[in-house]
C-alpha cells in the first residue's frame, strides 16, 4: 500500500498529458471527468497512504517511508534518485493540497464552464498538483527543485491564461521572474550544500549538516539565508512580496489553489523541512521571525486599503503566511505546520466565495460596487462568513487554534541568545496583526453582504459541484482545527505528535497555565475588537467617520479625497493614523517601483542600447578597414594601356637601379 | 571499416541525391532521409545495441576503429575512432540531420538536388570531425563542413544571404588556420623529439612542449574551436548566419556544428595541452560566463526571431565552455550533456520559428502576437521548448546546467554566483519570446495554418528525447564517462572555509 | 672576322630600346604602340645577338629567333584585337579605350 506512494503525484500527471494531448478532442464533459477524477484518484490514494503509513510506522522514529525508483544523476560522488521521503511533514502537505486540490477542482468545473480554454485550464491545474506533489515528496534537493520550479511555471501560465489581455501576460512574467531571481540563490545554497556535504538527499544531508557544521557555523549560515531567499521570493514574503497581488489577474479558482493554499506555502514547507539546518543559524532563524512580522503588518496593513476583494485576499495570504513565518522563526514548525494546514482551508474558501459572488455579478470585483447581497446569495454569505471568522481567529474555528498556537510560542520563546530577546516586539506584532485581520476582513464582509445593495445578481443557482466545494471547505474552516487544543482547553496534541515524529517538537518549555489563559483571551479580545470596529466603522456609522474627519486634519483628508483615494483610504486614516504613511506607500508599492528603477529599467537599457551587438564594431571596423585599403588600390587599376605602359617602365627603371646602386 | 561506411553513406548520398533531382522533387528528400536513417541504424546495429548488451566494453580505448594509410610519406592515416562521446554526437547528428531534412521539406523549392546534395555534405563534414582521430584528417573534415554550409547559407537563405555566407566563412577560415599552424607545429616539434613524421592524435599526445610551447599550440587550437563554440568576442558571425540561413542550414548550424567547437576542445585541446589549459582556465570560464550573460541579454534586445534564438546560443554554448574549463568530472559530463540537449532544444526552436516565418514572411516579433489561439499546437511547442530553453529541471537542459554549475562550484564561486544569473536571463528572453508571439492581442489578425502531421511527429519524437535524458540522462553520462575519466582534471581543492561569521 | 664591340651593340640595343619605349609612352594611336612594341623586342633580339657574337655561342641566336617567333604571334593576336576594337570604338586611340576596368 506504502509503495503506491508514486502514483499520487504520477497520476494528475497522467491527467495532464491526456489533456493537453488529447483536450481537443474531447467533450467539456470528459475534460471535467478526467481533470477533477485524477485529482480526486490521488486524494483517495494520498489518504490511503497517509492512514497506512500511520497504522504501519506506528512508533518508529522517524516514522518514515522511503522508495526510490532509479538513479537520477550519477556521477562519482553524486548519486540523486528520483525518490520519494514520505515522513509527517510531507504527508500533512500531501493530504492538504490533494484535498484542496480536489474541492477546487470541483468547483473549477462550474467556474470555467464558459471558457473557450476548458481542457487547457484543466491540464495546466492538473500539473501544477502533480508538480506540488513532487515538491513536497521529494527525498532530495534536485527533485526538489523539479516540483519548485515546475510549480512556478504552472504558475506563470495560469497567471496569464487569459492571454490575450498584456496586462495578465505582465503579471505572469513578473511572477515567474521574481520568483526566479529568489531561485537563484536557493541553487546557490543547494550547490553550496553538495560541495560541503557532499550529499543532495535532504535527510542525509540534515544530518550530516548536524555534525560537520558547529553552532552559528559561517556555511550553515550561508546556506540557511540563501534558502531563506529562496523561501521569501516563492512565500511572497518581505522584501520580495510584490508579484502576489498582481498575481490575481488568474482565474479566481488559481488564485486559491496556486496563491493561497499550496505553492506559496512552499517557502514555509522549505524552512519546516530544512529545520535542523536553521536551528544551527540563529540568525538567519531570527530573520525569518522578523520578516515574517514586518509582513504580517505592513500587508494586513495593504489589505485593509484595497477595494478589489480578490488583493485584500492577496495580502491577507501574504500576511498569514507572515504568521506561518513568524511560527518558524521560534523554531515552531507544527505551529507553522498547523497554520498552513488551516489557512488552506480558510483562504481557499474564501477566494471561492469571492469567486462564486463575482461571477454571479458580471465578474465585479470591487467591494465598493457590492452590497446587500446577504438575502440574493445565502450560501455565499454564510460561507464567507464562516471563512471571515476562521481567518480573523473568531474563537473555536480553525484559525483561532493554529492562531494562538503561533502567539503563545512566540511570547514563550526562551531568549536564548540577544537576537531572540526581540521576541516580545515579535509577539506584539502578531497580536496587532490579529486586530488588523479581522478588521481588514469584516470591512470586506460588511461591503458585500450589508449596505445598501446596488448591484442585481443573476439568476443563476450554483451547481452541485460548486455547492459542494464551498460548504466542504466551510465545515473544515470551521472544525479543521479541532484536530489540536492548546494547554489550557484540553490539550489535545494530535497534530503536533504527528509532526512531531518528523521534527523534534517545539514546545514551550513549562506551560504556564495562567499566563496562556491570558494570552488567549487577549486576542480574542482583540479579534471581537477588531470585528466590531470594522461593525462600528464600515456598517454602522459611517457618519462616526465623518464626524471624526471634522474634528482631524480634515483638510488633508479633502484633499486627499479630491486625489480620489476614495473612501476606504479614508477610514483607513482615521482608524490607523499612526499607520497611514505605510498604508500609503505600501498601496503604491514602493518596493516594487524601486525593483523597477533598480533592476527592470537598467535591464531594459542595457539590451536596448547594445541591440545591435557593439562587439560587431570591431569586426565592421575591420571590414572597412580592408575596404578602404582596396579601394585605395582599385584606381591604379584604371584600363589605360599607357598609364599601365607608364608604370611598367618607371617600375624596370626602380629595379635596375636598385640593382646598379644597392 | 564500418566508420569509414558511414562517412562513405553520407557523401554518396548527396551526390545520389543531387542526381535524383531529375526524377521528382520529392527524390533527394526521401535519398537524405533514407541514409541519414541508414547511418543510424548501422550505428546502433553495430555499436548500440552490442553495448547495451554488454558485449561491448566500453572500458576499452575506443569501440570500434579503422585505420588506413592514406599520405604515408607524411605520417597521415584515415584513422576513424569512435567512444562513447563520439557516439553520443553522432547519434545527435543523425537525429538532426533527418530533422533538418524533414524541416525543409516544404520550405526548399529551389534546386532540391543541390540543397539536399549540401546538407548531407555538411553532416558527413560534422560526423568525420566526430570520428576522426588523425589530426590532418580532422582538419579535412573540418573544412569539409564549412563549404557545402557557405552554399546552403548563399543559396537558399534570407534577405541578407551573401553578407552571412562571406561573415560566417571568413569567420571560421580564419580560426581553422590557426589550428592548420599549430597542428603542422605540433608535429615538426615531434619530429625533432622522435624523427618521426605523424599527425596521429595518440602519438602527438606523447609529445613533451615547454610551457611556452604548449600555451602557444593551445592558443591556436583554442581559437579554431572558439570561432566555433561561438565564445563571445568571435561570436558576431553567428547571429547573421543563423538568421539568414534556411530552416535546415540553422537547424544543422545551430544544433551540430557549434558542437564541434566544444568537442574539439574536450577531444584534442585538453589532453594535447592539459597544464597550459590548466593556466587558462579561469580565462576560459570568464569567457563562458560573459558568454551567458552576453547571450542571454542580447536574446532578450532582438526583435527578428530567429536571431533572438540565435542569441541564446550564445548564453547557452557559454555553459559548455564554462563546463569544460571547470576540469572535473561534473562540469565535463555537464558540458557534454548541455550540447547533446542544447542540440535538441535550439532545433527545435529554429523549426518553430523557421514554420512561423514560412507561414507569415516575416520573422518579426512586434508584428505577431496572439497567435495561441490561431496555432494552438505552435503554441504548445514552443512553450515547451522555451522552458526547456530558460532550463526547467526534469528537461534535459536543466541536467547540463545544473552539472555544470556544481562543477564550477567547487573551482570558482563568484562566477557561479554570475552564472546562476544567467538562468533568469533566461528566463526573460524565454517568457519575451513565448509573449511577443503566442499570447497578447492578435493585433494583425493573422490567420495561418497550424503545424502539420510530419512537423507534429518531429517535435514530439524531441520531446520525448528531452524529457527522457531529463528524467534518466544516466545512459549519456556512462556513455561518456570512460573517455571523461581520461581528461585532465586537476585535483580538486575543497571549497575555501567561509569565515565571516564570528 | 670583323667584331663588332660589345659596348657598341648594346649601346645600340639600348638605344633602339629606349626610343621603342618613348614611342610607347608618347603615341596614342595602337598601331604606333604595336610598332614600339616590335622595335622594343627588336631591340632585346639585337642584345642577345650581340652578346653570343662575344663568346661566340649559338644561345644568343637560338634566343633570337624565340624571340622572333614571339613577336610574330604577338603581332598577328595584337593585330587581330586592334581590328576588334577599331570595330567596336570606331577609333585607334588606345585613351579612349579603357572601359575595361579591373
Amino acid at each position: 500500500m506504502l509503495s503506491w506512494i508514486w502514483l499520487v503525484p504520477v497520476v494528475p500527471f497522467f491527467g495532464f498529458l491526456i489533456l493537453s494531448l488529447f483536450g481537443g478532442f474531447l467533450s467539456r464533459r470528459m475534460v471535467a471527468v478526467t481533470g477533477a477524477g485524477s485529482i480526486s484518484v490521488s486524494t483517495v490514494l494520498g489518504g490511503l497512504v497517509a492512514a497506512r503509513l500511520i497504522m504501519e510506522k506506528a512508533g518508529e522514529v522517524p516514522m518514515a517511508f522511503h522508495q526510490v525508483w532509479w538513479t537520477w544523476v550519477g556521477i562519482s560522488r553524486l548519486r540523486v534518485q528520483i525518490g520519494f521521503h514520505l515522513d509527517a511533514v510531507s504527508t500533512v502537505m500531501m493530504v492538504v493540497v490533494t484535498f484542496v486540490a480536489l474541492l477546487i477542482h470541483l468547483y473549477s468545473i462550474d467556474y470555467m464552464e464558459e471558457d473557450e480554454g476548458y481542457s487547457r485550464f484543466f491540464a495546466y491545474m492538473n500539473l501544477f498538483v502533480a508538480s506540488m506533489l513532487v515538491l513536497v515528496l521529494a527525498d532530495n534537493f534536485l527533485l526538489l527543485l523539479l516540483g519548485w520550479e515546475g510549480v512556478g511555471m504552472c504558475s506563470y501560465l495560469l497567471i496569464g491564461f487569459w492571454y490575450r489581455e498584456p496586462a495578465n501576460g505582465l503579471a505572469a512574467q513578473k511572477a515567474f521572474l521574481m520568483t526566479r531571481l529568489a531561485d537563484t540563490a536557493f541553487i546557490l545554497g543547494i550547490l553550496m550544500i553538495f560541495s560541503h556535504l557532499e550529499t543532495l538527499q535532504i535527510q542525509e544531508a540534515l544530518r550530516r549538516a548536524v555534525v560537520t557544521w558547529p553552532h552559528g557555523s559561517s556555511a550553515a549560515v550561508t546556506v540557511a539565508a540563501l534558502f531563506l531567499i529562496g523561501a521569501i521570493g516563492k512565500s511572497a514574503q518581505i522584501p520580495l512580496q510584490t508579484w502576489l497581488p498582481d498575481a490575481m489577474a488568474g482565474p479566481t479558482p488559481v488564485s486559491a489553489l496556486i496563491h493561497a493554499a499550496t505553492m506559496v506555502t512552499a517557502g514555509v514547507y522549505l524552512i519546516a523541512r530544512m529545520h535542523e539546518l536553521f536551528e544551527l543559524a540563529p540568525v538567519v532563524q531570527m530573520t525569518v521571525g522578523i520578516i515574517g512580522g514586518l509582513t504580517l503588518l505592513l500587508s494586513a496593513m495593504s489589505a485593509l486599503a484595497q477595494q478589489d476583494a480578490k488583493r485584500i485576499l492577496a495580502y491577507s495570504t501574504i500576511s498569514q503566511i507572515g504568521y506561518m513565518f513568524l511560527a518558524l522563526g521560534v523554531g515552531a514548525v507544527s505551529a507553522a505546520l498547523f497554520h498552513f494546514m488551516t489557512h488552506a482551508f480558510f483562504k481557499a474558501l474564501l477566494f471561492l466565495v469571492v469567486g462564486a459572488v463575482s461571477m454571479r455579478l458580471n465578474h465585479e470585483r470591487n467591494i465598493m460596487k457590492m452590497g446587500g447581497l446577504r438575502h440574493d446569495l445565502p450560501l455565499a454569505f454564510w460561507t464567507f462568513l464562516i471563512g471571515a471568522a476562521a481567518l480573523a481567529g473568531f474563537p473555536l474555528t480553525a484559525g483561532f487554534f493554529s492562531k494562538d498556537w503561533i502567539l503563545w510560542e512566540v511570547w514563550s520563546q526562551e531568549s536564548g541568545s540577544v537576537w531572540l530577546s526581540g521576541s516580545i516586539w515579535l509577539w506584539g506584532m502578531g497580536m496587532l496583526g490579529v486586530f488588523l485581520t479581522a478588521l481588514y476582513i469584516f470591512r470586506a464582509f460588511f461591503f458585500i453582504f450589508y449596505g445598501d445593495q446596488t448591484t442585481q445578481p443573476d439568476r443563476k443557482t450554483p451547481s452541485w459541484a460548486l455547492s459542494i466545494s464551498l460548504i466542504v471547505l466551510a465545515g473544515f474552516s470551521l472544525m479543521g482545527g479541532w484536530v489540536e487544543w492548546p494547554a489550557t482547553f484540553g490539550n489535545v496534541a494530535l497534530f503536533s505528535g504527528f509532526i512531531g515524529t518528523a521534527i523534534p517538537v517545539h514546545r514551550a518549555s513549562a506551560h504556564v497555565f495562567i499566563e496562556e489563559l491570558l494570552i488567549q483571551a487577549l486576542s480574542v479580545g482583540l479579534v471581537l475588537f477588531g470585528i466590531f470596529s470594522a461593525y462600528l466603522l464600515f456598517l454602522r456609522h459611517p457618519g462616526l467617520v465623518e464626524a471624526v474627519v471634522g474634528t482631524t486634519p480634515g483638510k488633508e483628508l479633502r484633499r486627499a479625497a479630491l486625489r480620489g483615494w476614495g473612501f476606504t483610504r479614508l477610514y483607513n486614516w482615521l482608524i490607523v493614523q499612526p499607520f497611514l504613511k505605510t498604508v500609503r506607500v505600501s498601496k503604491h508599492d514602493p518596493v516594487d517601483r524601486l525593483y523597477t528603477r533598480l533592476m527592470v529599467n537598467p535591464y531594459l537599457w542595457m539590451a536596448q542600447i547594445n541591440k545591435d551587438d557593439f562587439l560587431n564594431r570591431f569586426y565592421d571596423l575591420l571590414v572597412t578597414v580592408n575596404r578602404a585599403c582596396y579601394l585605395a588600390v582599385r584606381r591604379v587599376q584604371n584600363g589605360h594601356l599607357r598609364w599601365y605602359a607608364r608604370i611598367m617602365g618607371a617600375g624596370a627603371v626602380v629595379m635596375m637601379g636598385m640593382v646598379i646602386f644597392l | 571499416m564500418m566508420l569509414g561506411w558511414l562517412l562513405i553513406i553520407l557523401l554518396v548520398g548527396g551526390v545520389l541525391a543531387w542526381w535524383g533531382e531529375r526524377w521528382g522533387p520529392s527524390v533527394p528528400r526521401w535519398i537524405a532521409v533514407m541514409a541519414l536513417g541508414l547511418d543510424m541504424a548501422l550505428v546502433l546495429g553495430w555499436v548500440v545495441v552490442p553495448f547495451a548488451q554488454g558485449s561491448l566494453s566500453s572500458e576499452a580505448l575506443w569501440m570500434a576503429e579503422w585505420h588506413s594509410p592514406w599520405i604515408p610519406r607524411f605520417g597521415i592515416h584515415l584513422h576513424l575512432a569512435l567512444d562513447g562521446l563520439s557516439l553520443l554526437l553522432i547519434l545527435l547528428t543523425f537525429l538532426l540531420g533527418i530533422s533538418a531534412v524533414v524541416a525543409s521539406w516544404t520550405e526548399i523549392q529551389r534546386k532540391i538536388g543541390f540543397f539536399h546534395f549540401n546538407i548531407l555534405w555538411v553532416l558527413a563534414g560534422v560526423v568525420g570531425v566526430f570520428l576522426a582521430i588523425d589530426l590532418f584528417f580532422f582538419f579535412v573534415w573540418w573544412e569539409v563542413m564549412l563549404v557545402p554550409m557557405y552554399l546552403l547559407i548563399s543559396i537558399w537563405g534570407h534577405e541578407r544571404r551573401a553578407y552571412a555566407a562571406m561573415k560566417f566563412f571568413l569567420f571560421t577560415q580564419a580560426g581553422s588556420l590557426f589550428m592548420l599552424i599549430a597542428i603542422v607545429a605540433l608535429t615538426m616539434i615531434h619530429f625533432e623529439q622522435t624523427q618521426i613524421v605523424t599527425f596521429d592524435f595518440l602519438q602527438l599526445k606523447e609529445t613533451s612542449l615547454t610551457v611556452e610551447q604548449e600555451m602557444w599550440l593551445l592558443l591556436g587550437f583554442f581559437l579554431a574551436f572558439a570561432v566555433k563554440l561561438p565564445a563571445v568576442l568571435l561570436h558576431p558571425w553567428l547571429p547573421d548566419a543563423h538568421t539568414e540561413a534556411p530552416t535546415g542550414g540553422s537547424v544543422i548550424l545551430a544544433g551540430l556544428m557549434l558542437k564541434t567547437g566544444g568537442y574539439g576542445l574536450l577531444r584534442f585541446a585538453l589532453p594535447l595541452f592539459p597544464h597550459a589549459a590548466e593556466s587558462i582556465a579561469t580565462a576560459g570560464m570568464t569567457l563562458g560566463v560573459i558568454g551567458i550573460l552576453f547571450g542571454s541579454v542580447m536574446a532578450f534586445a532582438q526583435t527578428d526571431l530567429k536571431r533572438l534564438v540565435a542569441y541564446t546560443n550564445i548564453s547557452h554554448l557559454g555553459f559548455v565552455l564554462l563546463g569544460i574549463f571547470a576540469m572535473n568530472a561534473y562540469a565535463y559530463q555537464g558540458a557534454v550533456m548541455q550540447m547533446i540537449a542544447h542540440g535538441i532544444s535550439t532545433s527545435a526552436l529554429f523549426i518553430l520559428v523557421g514554420a512561423l516565418q514560412e507561414r507569415m514572411r516575416t520573422r518579426d516579433i512586434r508584428r505577431m502576437g496572439g497567435l495561441w489561439s490561431v496555432v494552438p499546437k505552435h503554441g504548445g511547442f514552443s512553450l515547451f521548448f522555451a522552458m526547456a530553453s530558460l532550463g526547467l529541471p526534469g528537461l534535459a537542459n536543466f541536467i547540463g546546467e545544473f552539472l555544470v554549475l556544481l562543477g564550477v562550484f567547487r573551482v570558482n564561486i563568484i562566477l557561479t554566483v554570475f552564472a546562476v544569473l544567467g538562468i533568469i536571463g533566461a528566463a526573460i528572453y524565454s517568457l519575451f519570446f513565448i509573449k511577443g508571439t503566442f499570447h497578447g492581442p492578435n493585433t494583425e489578425g493573422w490567420t495561418i495554418p497550424d503545424l502539420g502531421p510530419r512537423h507534429v511527429a518531429l517535435l514530439g519524437v524531441m520531446i520525448v528525447f528531452q524529457v527522457g535524458l531529463g528524467l534518466y540522462p544516466q545512459p549519456v553520462f556512462q556513455a561518456a564517462d570512460p573517455f571523461i575519466q581520461t581528461l585532465p582534471a586537476p585535483a580538486p581543492s575543497s571549497p575555501p572555509p567561509l569565515t565571516w561569521v564570528p | 672576322m670583323n667584331h663588332v664591340p660589345l659596348e657598341q651593340g648594346l649601346l645600340l640595343a639600348g638605344m633602339l630600346f629606349v626610343l621603342g619605349l618613348a614611342g610607347l609612352l608618347a603615341r596614342r594611336n595602337m598601331i604606333f604602340l604595336l610598332m614600339s612594341l616590335e622595335i622594343m623586342l627588336n631591340a632585346a633580339g639585337l642584345a642577345f645577338v650581340v652578346a653570343g657574337a662575344k663568346w661566340s655561342a649559338p644561345d644568343g641566336q637560338v634566343m633570337f629567333l624565340f624571340v622572333l617567333t614571339m613577336a610574330s604571334a604577338e603581332v598577328a593576336v595584337g593585330l587581330a584585337l586592334i581590328l576588334q576594337l577599331y570595330h567596336h570604338f570606331h577609333t585607334l586611340n588606345a585613351d579612349s579605350v579603357s572601359t575595361m576596368r579591373g
